[in-house]
């Protein structure tokens, strides 16, 4: 049985070695959120609504789904989260076509439904938070997490606006490169202090994340009952099993 | 060898395990026949439509489509509903009592309001639509004898007739009435189909 | 010819039995399949897993079925479709997590099984063909696997397509036009898609039927081993029945039974709270609508394909052609159907091989694994090197397996089963 632990060992280390697979690049803060906390996602959903849906559609996601998840009756949802004339079944959609995006900002604002499971919730919440001023670029800046992102800073006001700080080092070919080693706050302050800014962000993040699986939570939910159910059967089973293998000698 | 077989024992281990198992197929069942009711996306389609009636003239008629069927409109003058007593002796279920319509509707004007008549433009019979016959009079449409046709529907396809409150007449294939949808009016000039005083369908 | 008289049928269930009994094998197919199909009665944990695999292809028939009936295999509109299942459709989400866990759970117990066999010699003489149906299964798994990828029309599912279609162009001569006939177009498209699924959800589940029942057919035919690797047929009782065997059922239906609870529960906990198992069975990148124009920063097969992925990119580029990487992958899965031959040792079970078959089959199984895990990392160092090194070995466990089964010291096998 050792060689068969021993196997078993190697197995379950390279699962979790491979699901840490790092990127290189900007190191990504932790995004802690957490999607249980219903009032995080309402103010999420108001943010999302107010700052994002603009340009960026959550075309998979239905507002219905949100007023029975969010748990916001249809009038709370009309008077804070929907525009005027979309009716309660429909998809957040942006107003911002797909071709008037490319023509505005270069590339399409891709649609933010799926985001938080391609990117995951530490990629977005860094993403938001690594604005940076950069008069090289059309939109004044850029960002550490992305960079050359067509995205302006949409969240400037509430941020303030960040400074890049360069540092030189010298590669291993002996030439010397100056890259971005991090982000100071500019002289103008935002709108927010730094933590309530990031608390602003993790919410936006949150609910994008439950946007990501809306059924998330029934699934975990139901998973428990679905387990105890199964380790009951598989109990009977057992007995079930040893009693009549008491005629197998 | 091994001690004698316990029966009982033996019977009881097979039927709890059993009836877990029958118990955890009929669960193990629900989500894939449940998953055959309509989606969200299936009732997002089919949800309440709201109609803009303040520009429809009197005995005029506008169709609109919910849940993939013809819904008609009819706004009826108040001649239009005079003319609904003269047809009642020769109608199938004048009380609308076999037919389809929301309590509401089971008035011999079939309506919420009697100025507006909402029904489906779907023959009871077979599924054809029906054209709309609101002249009085009409020289081919009768009723018992010639030029007594009060006015209402005719389906084309076998001959079936309804008044202008889409109450079928005896004595053609078509067996109740003309269907009413749920609706009500959300204000004087519009109507939402689909939807009960409060309530979506 | 004579003709048996049916006893008297006691009750409606017995009489109907006895119509059916008349008219078509079903007594005769349960008794010879189950109720009197005599089974070793020493079958432990390794046992368990050509039930669970049949469980699996059950499972995956019904919930693909479910899935066919509200996804759409156009480029347009798959992965839109698949994002209305997991959101807008009844259950749906439980529908999809039931079939993505079942694949990676698939492979999992294949390998298992595939696994069990080597250890006890299951595919040496007489059961030759038993193991050859069953390199055709994994074969044909793999296949389906590799088209079924293709369906959700991710960023992954498409590249991935790209890169493995992609590989048949590097045979000389009929390469190209080769792909081309593959994809059924000049580029991975909504073409290849819709060829795709009806590979994936007819015919390769029909082939994998046929398979399966053949490979049943084929293993009752002979009888089972066991882990002594002895045959049990040889020590038969007055009854004529295997002194060593058990009717599987009802003993090994229950002890089936058992394991599936067990596995259920597993399962359970994979899809109720990891089915992404760390992107190991849903790939992040996927969850982004295919890109021709944007490769993801990091191609790999899903992880039951890595070990043949790694030994792919272990091999370098020769006379300017990759073929050569093309066909040493191709060459690791064909040595399979070749093993009954290549062990030439003179007892079955790892219980009485000498040291050198125990050794190198635990290195295999670990080198497998380690090849696995170098598929899925970048093609850099170590994991390059580590590649080249379990690719040689993996065919040097093969193809050195006619010499060191034969040169070593086994123990004399028992003529009655142990433990």
């Amino acid at each position: 049985m050792s060689a068969l632990s021993r196997i078993a060992a190697v197995f379950a280390l390279s699962l979790a070695a491979a699901a840490n697979a790092a990127t290189a690049g900007w190191p990504l803060q932790d995004a802690g959120t957490d999607v249980g906390n219903l009032a995080s996602l309402q103010r999420g959903a108001r943010n999302f609504v107010n700052y994002c849906l603009g340009c960026h559609s959550a075309k998979y996601m239905r507002y219905s789904q949100l007023a029975s998840d969010l748990a916001l009756t249809e009038d709370e949802l009309r008077a804070s989260l929907m525009f005027t004339g979309t009716r309660i079944y429909d998809t957040m959609d942006s107003a911002l076509s797909a071709d008037q995006g490319r023509q505005w900002f270069g590339n399409a604002p891709p649609d933010l439904s799926l985001i938080a499971r391609s990117r995951g919730p530490d990629y977005v919440f860094t993403y938001l938070r690594s604005f940076y001023a950069d008069p090289s670029r059309p939109t004044g800046v850029n960002n550490a997490v992305l960079p050359g992102t067509s995205m302006p800073h949409v969240l400037a006001h509430l941020q303030g606006l960040q400074q890049p700080r360069f540092e030189t080092t010298t590669g291993e070919d002996g030439k010397d490169v100056r890259h971005l080693a991090g982000l100071e706050p500019g002289s103008v302050p935002g709108d927010l202090p730094a933590a309530a800014f990031d608390s602003f962000v993790r919410d936006t993040v949150a609910f994008l994340e439950y946007v990501s699986e809306p059924h998330k939570a029934r699934r975990q939910e139901l998973g428990v009952w679905v387990i105890l159910f199964l380790l009951m059967f598989t109990a009977f089973a057992w007995f079930l099993y040893k009693e009549y293998w008491k005629d197998v000698k | 060898m091994s001690e004698t077989i316990d029966k009982g024992r033996r019977q009881l281990l097979t039927a709890a395990t059993t009836l877990t198992g029958a118990v955890g197929v009929a669960f193990a069942a629900v989500p894939f026949l449940a998953s055959w009711k309509p989606s969200a996306r299936a009732k997002a389609l089919g949800a309440p439509v709201e109609i803009d009636i303040s520009k429809l003239d009197p005995g005029a008629m506008l169709k609109i489509e919910w849940r993939g069927k013809p819904v008609w409109v009819v706004r009826r003058t108040p001649e239009m509903i005079d003319r609904l007593g003269a047809a009642e002796p020769f109608l199938a279920d004048p009380g609308s009592e076999r037919s389809r319509q929301p309590e509401y509707a089971r008035n011999p004007s079939r309506a919420v309001n009697p100025e507006y008549l909402v029904v489906l433009g779907v023959c009871t019979h077979l599924g054809c639509a029906p054209m709309s016959r609101f002249e009085p009079g009409d020289a081919e449409l009768t009723t018992a004898s010639p030029g007594d046709w009060p006015g209402g529907f005719y389906c084309p396809c076998h001959g079936s007739k309804f008044d202008l409150s889409g109450r079928v007449f005896r004595g053609v294939p078509a067996p109740t009435n003309l269907e009413v949808p749920p609706y009500t009016f959300a204000d004087s000039g519009h109507i939402i189909i689909g939807q009960d005083q409060g309530s979506a369908a | 010819m004579a003709t048996q008289e049916a006893p008297a049928p006691t009750g409606r269930m017995a009489a109907l039995g006895a119509w059916i009994d008349a008219r078509f094998p079903m007594k005769k197919m349960w008794d010879e399949h189950a109720a009197q199909y005599y089974a070793p009665k020493n079958f432990n944990f390794w046992y368990y897993f050509g039930s669970l695999a049949m469980f699996v292809l059950a499972l995956q028939i019904v919930t693909g079925i479910f899935l066919t009936m509200s996804y759409k295999p156009s480029a347009e509109e798959a992965f839109g479709s698949v994002e209305y299942i997991m959101r807008d459709v009844e259950w749906g989400w439980l529908l999809r997590y039931l079939h993505s866990t079942g694949a990676s759970a698939f492979f999992i117990v294949v390998y298992l099984h595939m696994f069990r066999a080597l250890l006890y010699g299951s595919h040496r003489k007489p059961r030759e063909l038993i193991w050859i149906l069953g390199v055709l299964i994994y074969l044909a798994l793999m296949a389906e696997a590799f088209f079924g990828y293709l369906l959700p029309w991710g960023n992954m599912s498409y590249w991935g397509a790209q890169v493995i279609v992609s590989l048949f162009g590097s045979f000389p001569v009929i390469g190209e036009g080769l792909v081309e006939w593959i994809r059924g177009d000049y580029f991975i498209s909504d073409i290849t898609l819709n060829r795709f699924f009806a590979l994936h959800v007819v015919a390769l589940p029909l082939v994998l039927i046929f398979l399966v029942v053949a490979h049943l057919l084929a293993l009752h035919e002979v009888g089972s081993n066991n882990p002594d690797g002895i045959e049990i047929k040889k020590n038969k009782g007055p009854d004529g029945h295997p002194l060593d065997g058990v009717r599987f059922h009802p003993y090994y239906t229950v002890k089936d039974l058992f394991g599936l609870g067990v596995f259920l529960v597993l399962f359970a906990a994979v899809v109720f709270f990891a089915p992404e198992m760390g992107g190991l069975f849903l790939e992040a990148p996927n969850f982004e609508p295919a890109n021709p124009l944007l490769t993801p920063p990091h191609i790999a097969p899903v992880w039951y394909f890595t070990p043949y992925y790694a030994m792919l990119r272990a091999v370098p580029a020769f006379a300017g052609t990759q073929v050569w990487g093309v066909l040493v992958m191709f060459a690791a899965i064909l040595v399979l159907f070749f093993v009954p031959w290549l062990d030439r040792s003179p007892v079955r079970s790892i219980r009485y091989r000498g040291p050198i078959y125990k050794t190198a089959l635990m290195l295999f199984a670990a080198t497998f694994i380690m090849l696995g895990y170098c598929g899925l990392k970048p093609a850099a160092e170590p994991f390059k090197t580590l590649s080249v090194i379990g690719t040689i070995y993996y065919f040097v466990f093969f193809l050195a397996m006619p010499w060191y089964t034969r040169i070593e010291k086994t123990k004399p096998e028992p003529a009655r089963v142990t433990k």
